[in-house]
């Protein structure tokens, strides 16, 4: 049977880069057909993101070129290589959404977010809940039907806290 | 009897609260010593309902939606958990699912199972039809089963229409000792979530029409390419992957036919470029989704060099069922050279969106009326997006056209994978025009010039068709822009953002003035 990672977090807390956490998880993927994005996703999985100090050792594991595997991480919009803030808040932006007010509720919500760094707030394109715009994925979990309130209620159940809301 | 509940699991339900739901119910049957068995279902794909619960009866499964754990009190008050006789007395009762005019109006095939049984139970998966198609499947030849295919007329529900039977045909002609299954389950197209649905609702369907494909063409080994946007259907692929071992669906022997066929699951990294299939097997081979050039086709050389059947999730879905019943009842379904059914995907401003399995021919005001009821904001519907972020957008006097992908291509527009995105009378078309090119600037994977420069020069041209800034000679070189991407692109990526761009400037002109 394949092997598989569990369902992507968002990790609370700290998450400093441990080399020996790393080693034996990129070993372990090194060893399957096409591996590498598995392993990216499960050191992001474990240690919050991918260091720029795990590229040689997933070069080596995975006989590619350092550039090649800076390539990859730095291609894909999930790997990210820096240390995730404490929340991450995902709304959609893609058309149905847009046709729902997620613009405006964006625009105000980035500008909010403005001189923090608890919470990223940052753009996705569709979740697949388009009949039940607008939509938004807050720390991994996925809220839709949103309105300016609701929203709210959600990130104040996350713990997320912003400036007060301006419109 | 206890009493026994259904709520779905999907992630459209969970979004809006179907796990409190569920544990509330629980919690208060419990309080009211009522014994209560909560069923987590698929999704029916009557969105506005969610969440929507369903009471077994002896005359059905009665539904109330879209139910909250404010309504608990109401409800135990009109007899939830005494017996009272359904429908109760309550603001979401809305009599028998199965009933209700717009489930009964469709013609459920690929999503027949969904939103009846918890996905994961394999037995009720079988008690309701499920591998019917592989059984018939392991009592034929490869090429019997491909012959099938071929003559249901099942085109490849991803968007571009290709006749699946043709495409596997020319694998199960491709000499290799190793060939390979891949499902496209990146569904990446704003609009849509059909994949999603079925993958979450009724996952067993696809693995079956996987294994199908892969005794046609003799292939021992899939993969399933999943969007990290839907970390629900991820898990719960993974968990299907198990069950579909127990039913001896996957393993080395499938369904004791000799054959073996062994699935793995990978999960995308928010990349929408790796929904087109060469970027897809790219990235399943771990490295960036670049595209690659065609020919050779995936079907001669795709994953890992070898030849290998990559289709759409409903693609797959649609097997078993055309196995099971045989072609002639699929292709008696639709219109023209559309044949079977379409699992159309209403959202946006719409008053009743959602999932209907409908087959190829019913018109979009039909859709729009019938089915939607209209916009969600109560103001007249002024465009729909068609096929995903690079469908066209259509104004009300197309709304008469059918879904058939012949017609629509007439009209220079999609039917794509099904998504309909809808629009109020507030909708500025030269943003969405602008966000067509924005969108393919954010996305592009960079290796062919019209695409990734093509965009931005888009996003800048329209800032400046916008902002009123030499209008007209800013229109032609947009028309121009268009038909550099259209025509030199390597993907539809960037061939077809021109499509939403030029449909908004010719139906919707006075947006650009």
């Amino acid at each position: 049977m394949g092997k598989n990672l569990p369902t992507p977090q968002v990790l609370k807390g700290d998450t400093g880069w441990d080399a020996e956490t790393a080693a034996p998880i990129i070993a372990e993927f090194a060893a399957i057909k096409g591996g590498l994005i598995p392993a990216l996703h499960a050191l992001q999985n474990r240690l919050g993101y991918i260091d720029d100090a795990a590229v040689p050792d997933l070069a080596k594991a995975f006989t590619l070129s350092r550039a090649e595997v800076h390539g990859v991480i730095s291609f894909y919009h999930d790997f990210r290589r820096e240390p995730p803030p404490k929340h991450s808040v995902k709304l959609c932006r893609a058309e149905a959404c847009q046709s729902m007010g997620s613009e405006a509720m964006a625009a105000d919500l980035i500008q909010r977010a403005e001189g923090q760094h608890e919470c990223e707030v940052s753009a996705i394109y569709c979740l697949g809940l388009c009949a039940m715009a607008p939509s938004a994925m807050i720390d991994g979990k996925l809220v839709a039907r949103l309105t300016p309130a609701k929203l709210d209620a959600h990130l104040a159940a996350a713990g997320i806290g912003f400036k007060a809301r301006t419109v | 009897m206890s009493l026994r509940l259904y709520i779905p699991k999907d992630a459209a339900a969970r979004a809006v609260g179907a796990d409190e739901l569920a544990a509330a119910l629980q919690m208060a049957s419990e309080d009211c010593g009522s014994e209560c068995q909560i069923i987590r279902t698929g999704s029916r794909g009557l969105l506005w309902l969610e969440t929507l619960l369903e009471v077994e009866t002896i005359k059905g499964r009665f539904g109330y939606g879209p139910v909250t754990t404010e309504d608990i009190p109401s409800l135990i008050a009109a007899g939830l958990f005494n017996g009272a006789k359904h429908p109760l007395d309550h603001r979401t009762a809305v009599g028998l699912v199965a009933e209700h005019p717009l489930f009964k109006a469709q013609t459920r095939q690929s999503f027949a199972r969904c939103g009846l049984i918890d996905p994961l139970d394999g037995d009720g998966f079988v008690a309701q039809g499920g591998l019917r198609g592989i059984k018939a499947a392991v009592k034929m030849d490869g090429e019997q089963i491909v012959k099938q295919v071929t003559d249901s007329g099942l085109r490849g529900r991803g968007g571009a229409g290709f006749p699946t039977g043709i495409k596997w045909q020319t694998v199960r002609n491709a000499e290799s000792s190793q060939k390979y299954i891949v499902c496209n389950a990146d569904e990446g197209d704003s609009g849509t979530f059909a994949d999603r649905i079925l993958i979450e609702g009724d996952p067993l369907t696809l693995i079956e029409g996987m294994v199908i494909a892969g005794l046609a063409v003799g292939a021992s080994k899939g993969y399933i390419y999943i969007r990290s946007e839907y970390p629900d259907g991820y898990a719960t692929l993974l968990s299907a992957v198990l069950v579909a071992h127990r039913l001896k669906l996957l393993g080395a022997n499938v369904m004791g036919s000799g054959k073996g066929f062994e699935l793995e699951i990978r999960l995308g990294a928010g990349a929408y470029i790796c929904g087109e299939e060469t970027s897809l097997l790219e990235s399943l081979e771990g490295r960036r989704g670049i595209i690659r050039y065609k020919p050779p086709l995936p079907a001669i050389k795709g994953l890992f060099g070898q030849p290998t059947v990559i289709n759409n999730v409903l693609s797959f879905a649609a097997v078993p069922g055309i196995l099971a019943d045989g072609a002639e009842s699929y292709s008696r379904l639709g219109v023209g050279r559309s044949k079977g059914t379409l699992a159309v995907q209403l959202g946006g401003n719409i008053k009743r969106g959602g999932l209907f399995e409908l087959p190829f021919g019913v018109t979009l005001r039909t859709i729009l009326n019938d089915f939607g009821g209209g916009s969600a904001s109560g103001r007249p519907i002024r465009a729909v997006q068609v096929g995903g972020p690079l469908g066209a957008y259509f104004p009300e006097s197309l709304f008469d056209l059918p879904l058939d992908y012949e017609e629509f291509a007439k009209h220079q527009g999609m039917v794509g994978h099904g998504g309909i995105v809808v629009f109020d009378d507030s909708v500025d078309l030269a943003r969405q025009a602008r966000f067509a090119m924005e969108f393919c600037a954010i996305e592009s994977c960079g290796k062919c010039t019209p695409c990734r420069i093509g965009s931005t020069r888009g996003v800048e041209v329209l800032d400046r068709i916008i902002a009123g800034t030499d209008r007209d000679k800013n229109l032609v070189l947009l028309n121009d822009l268009c038909t550099t991407m259209q025509d030199g692109s390597l993907c539809a990526l960037g061939g077809l953002t021109p499509l939403p761009v030029r449909s908004a400037l010719k139906h919707f002109a006075e947006d650009f003035a």
